[in-house]
C-alpha cells in the first residue's frame, strides 16, 4: 500500500510543539479564575500528551501507544462531563464560577 | 518538504490558538479557540498515520466535549463582563513559571536520545484494523473497564447536576 503521507518530519518538532502545547495548558490553569477555563487548558495538557503518545506510537510502528490515547481520551471525557457537572451545581449554589470564591478549603 | 510545510502550518494554528484560549477575556472565544486547537491536533493525527484516533478525537473532543462546554457557558451566561480578573502580578507570575517549566522541559528533552526508529518510516500502526486487533486482544480487559467507569461518570453527573430537592 502506498503511503498517505510520508512522514519526514524529526519526531523532535512532535516533542516540542507537545512541549509547548503543555506549557500553555499549565500557564493557563495558573493564571485564570474561572473554573471552567481551568477545565479547558487541563483538556489542552491532556491533549498535548496525547500528541505526544500519538507521535511515539507512529514512528516506533507500535500500536500500542495509540490504544492509551484512546484511553486518555475516554478518561477525558469521563472527567469533564463530572466537572461540567460540578461546575453546574456550584454555580447553582453560590452564582460563580470564580475559584478565589471557593476558598473554604484552603488552610 | 510537503509534509514540512503542513507541520508547521499546523503547530502554529495549535500553538496560537492555544494562547488565544489562555489570554482571551470571553469564555465563549476560549471555548471556539479550543475547537480550533482540537481540530488542528487533529490534523496532526493525520500527519502521523493515526486515522482512527484523528476521528475519534474530532468526534469525542468537538463533537461532544466542547458542545458540552459551550452548553455549560450559555446555561450559566459567562460572558466578559462576568469574567474574574486577576492581578497583574498573578498573571505575570504565572506566565514566568509556565515558561520556566517550558524551558526545563525542553532543556531535559535536548539531551534525550530518542532510539533508532528516530528515523522516519512509514508505519501502518495507526490505521483502524491495527489498532482495533491490540484493542480487542490485548487490552480487551482495560477496554470493557472503561465502560463501568463511563457508567461512574454518567450516575455520578446526573446527581450532582440533579437540583436537590428538600
Amino acid at each position: 500500500m502506498e503511503p498517505t503521507v510520508l512522514q519526514t518530519n524529526p519526531q523532535q518538532w512532535y516533542l516540542v510543539l507537545s512541549t509547548i502545547l503543555f506549557s500553555i495548558g499549565v500557564m493557563g490553569v495558573l493564571m485564570r479564575r474561572n473554573a471552567l477555563i481551568i477545565l479547558m487548558c487541563v483538556e489542552l495538557m491532556l491533549n498535548s500528551v496525547n500528541l505526544l503518545l500519538v507521535s511515539f506510537s507512529a514512528y516506533a510502528g507500535n500500536s500500542d501507544g495509540q490504544v492509551f490515547v484512546f484511553f486518555i481520551m475516554v478518561v477525558a471525557a469521563a472527567e469533564v462531563a463530572v466537572g461540567l457537572a460540578l461546575l453546574v451545581s456550584i454555580y447553582r449554589n453560590l452564582a460563580t464560577t470564580d475559584i478565589d470564591v471557593l476558598s473554604k478549603l484552603k488552610w | 518538504m510537503n509534509s514540512q510545510i503542513i507541520f508547521f502550518i499546523l503547530a502554529a494554528i495549535s500553538i496560537l490558538s492555544a494562547l488565544f484560549v489562555v489570554f482571551t477575556k470571553n469564555p465563549i472565544y476560549s471555548v471556539i479557540s479550543l475547537i480550533v486547537c482540537f481540530f488542528s491536533i487533529a490534523g496532526h493525527y493525520i500527519m502521523l498515520n493515526a486515522q482512527f484516533l484523528a476521528i475519534v478525537h474530532i468526534i469525542v473532543y468537538a463533537g461532544a466535549i466542547m458542545v458540552l462546554m459551550l452548553f455549560t457557558v450559555m446555561l450559566l451566561n459567562l460572558n466578559k463582563d462576568s469574567e474574574p480578573h486577576k492581578p497583574l502580578l498573578y498573571k505575570i507570575a504565572a506566565m514566568i513559571s509556565g515558561g520556566l517549566m517550558l524551558l526545563v522541559l525542553l532543556a531535559s528533552m535536548r539531551s534525550a536520545q530518542l532510539g533508532p526508529y528516530s528515523s522516519p518510516a512509514y508505519s501502518e500502526s495507526g490505521f483502524v484494523q491495527n489498532v482495533g486487533m491490540v484493542l480487542f486482544t490485548d487490552f480487551l480487559l482495560p477496554f470493557e473497564m472503561t465502560s463501568v467507569l463511563f457508567i461512574a461518570a454518567m450516575i455520578g453527573a446526573v446527581v450532582l447536576a440533579k437540583k436537590e430537592v428538600n
